[in-house]
């Protein structure tokens, strides 16, 4: 799993990387109350807004981490924006991103270098 | 900027995990560790404790109670005079174009008067309070030595009763002078959620003893600023410098309710506060805005500033929400804000621009949550 300065998580799946955001996003947010996701065909380049997310507090923006295609959304933080909370960095995901090539992820954090970034 | 100033519970906060964040020049609980949505719902369960020591407190007091209120009532559209001793009722200042300076609590505590009054206005209020009533005779003291608590929820009555079961008598918005936990302290049976609870002035140096004696009881959570804030907006309160300002009058506030008959054209005491003559005016002929309840159809919130439209496309904005959030009791977005007039039914359709898309959002009869007041 790669890091982002954004607060983003990247694992690749097979030939696509799954998005979300880490669980300190999501503590920092606080309780998440309304997501909205981009439609499955969206080509995205490197932070644009692509994810609404809305937190009892305020409303964010998910910037696209790397340039892609969006081939698969994941409808059930729509259904229920609490799991954002719950499992952040596991069944809460946001998006799946079809990109040209994935050594582009070796320019992200590691988990260890995130750990020192959020201190 | 001036160094913000805290509570005297400051540091019972931090021990229970509080985010602090500036709040109105002091340094105020957003949320504890259970988090805003947790806190909500505990609140209309159980019973939440609530720091409000940020608030004004004020005493009034003169040779002859009937003239200080009849004082006070030189400032606000409220009928102060008839209130009966151990009551309490809200009230709002009012300028002389018949806008809302701040809204506040009024008691009747026998030889004084106690006001209740809003944090960030606190300064303007006791001058406010000064220049009008002094001439008259009338003390205007600011109290800064004792702190203020509320105490909400179903549980609420059993919680404040296991201190001294005198409360437990006590009805929606009756006032009295109550032994706690060793303080003297003067209780109100009224809050700011919607639900049953008290209110506590307690001297300061009693302030920590008495908020442990009520955290103590299985059934209190301390509640932050961000669930007061949902828990009002689902029970329809306003906020004053969101949804009333100066430039609304309470006609256009939906606080016609405040403003007893005997203030009102043809009343006993009619007129004599600031701005009367718009404000009795507009009683008569409806204010051309007015604050309403929005429930946004979709699950996206609509926040305070979105601008409200009559048609999904095309077409100049004609209100504006002044509250929104998610209502964790409601399970979803709501809101309140200023419509036109004729759109103010409940059942009216509106659109709200949310994020540059309009959102279908409806007029509906507040509140959100059925108020449990004790009666």
């Amino acid at each position: 799993m790669k890091f982002t300065e954004e607060h983003e998580w990247l694992e690749i799946e097979g030939d696509l990387v799954v998005v979300g955001i880490t669980a300190h996003a999501a503590e920092q947010l606080g309780d998440v109350v309304f997501v909205e996701l981009p439609e499955p065909g969206t080509t995205v380049s490197k932070d644009d807004e692509v994810v609404v997310i809305e937190s009892v507090k305020a409303a964010s923006d998910i910037l696209a981490p790397i340039d892609g295609e969006i081939v698969e959304v994941n409808e059930a933080i729509v259904e229920d924006p609490g799991k954002v909370n719950e499992d952040p960095e596991g069944e809460a995901w946001f998006f799946k991103l079809k990109v040209e090539d994935l050594s582009v992820l070796d320019d992200f954090m590691s988990e260890a270098a995130y750990k020192k970034f959020i201190g | 900027m001036d160094e913000l100033k805290r509570t005297p519970l400051h540091d019972l906060h931090l021990s229970l995990g509080a985010k602090m964040v500036p709040f109105a020049g002091y340094e105020m609980p957003v949320q504890y560790k259970l988090g805003v949505m947790k806190e909500h719902l505990h609140c209309r369960a159980a019973a939440g404790f609530f720091d409000v020591s940020h608030m004004g407190q004020v005493i009034l007091r003169g040779d002859d109670p009937e003239g200080v209120a009849l004082a006070l009532e030189t400032l606000v559209p409220v009928a102060v005079a008839g209130l009966g001793e151990g009551r309490q009722r809200y009230g709002l200042f009012t300028n002389e174009d018949g806008g809302i300076e701040d809204d506040l609590m009024i008691a009747n505590r026998g030889d004084h008067l106690f006001l209740v009054v809003n944090a960030a206005c606190k300064e303007a209020d006791v001058a406010r309070l000064r220049a009008g009533l002094e001439p008259a005779g009338v003390t205007v003291d600011y109290i800064e030595d004792r702190a203020l608590f509320a105490l909400q929820g179903p549980a609420a009555e059993q919680v404040l009763a296991a201190l001294n079961p005198a409360v437990a008598g006590m009805r929606f918005m009756d006032v009295a002078t109550v032994e706690l936990a060793g303080a003297e302290c003067w209780v109100s049976r009224s809050g700011y959620t919607g639900e049953d609870g008290y209110e506590i002035s307690v001297p300061e140096e009693s302030a920590v003893a008495l908020a442990e004696a009520l955290l103590a009881h299985e059934a209190v959570e301390p509640i932050g600023l961000g669930a007061r804030d949902s828990l009002r907006l689902e029970a329809g309160l306003c906020l004053y410098g969101h949804d009333l300002d100066p430039t609304t009058t309470p006609v256009a506030g939906g606080l016609l309710w405040a403003i007893q008959k005997a203030r009102r054209a043809d009343g006993a005491r009619a007129g004599g506060f600031p701005g009367a003559e718009k404000i009795l005016a507009e009683i008569a002929t409806g204010a051309p805005s007015v604050r309403v309840g929005l429930k946004p159809e979709g699950r996206a919130p609509m926040r305070e500033g979105v601008e409200l439209f009559e048609t999904e496309t095309g077409g100049d904005a004609v209100g504006r929400i002044t509250s929104g959030g998610f209502g964790p009791t409601v399970g979803g977005p709501v809101a309140m804000g200023y419509v036109p007039a004729q759109a103010a039914p409940p059942g009216s359709r509106l659109y709200g621009e949310v994020r540059g898309k309009r959102l279908p959002v409806d007029v509906i009869a507040l509140p959100f949550v059925k108020q449990s007041y004790k009666r």
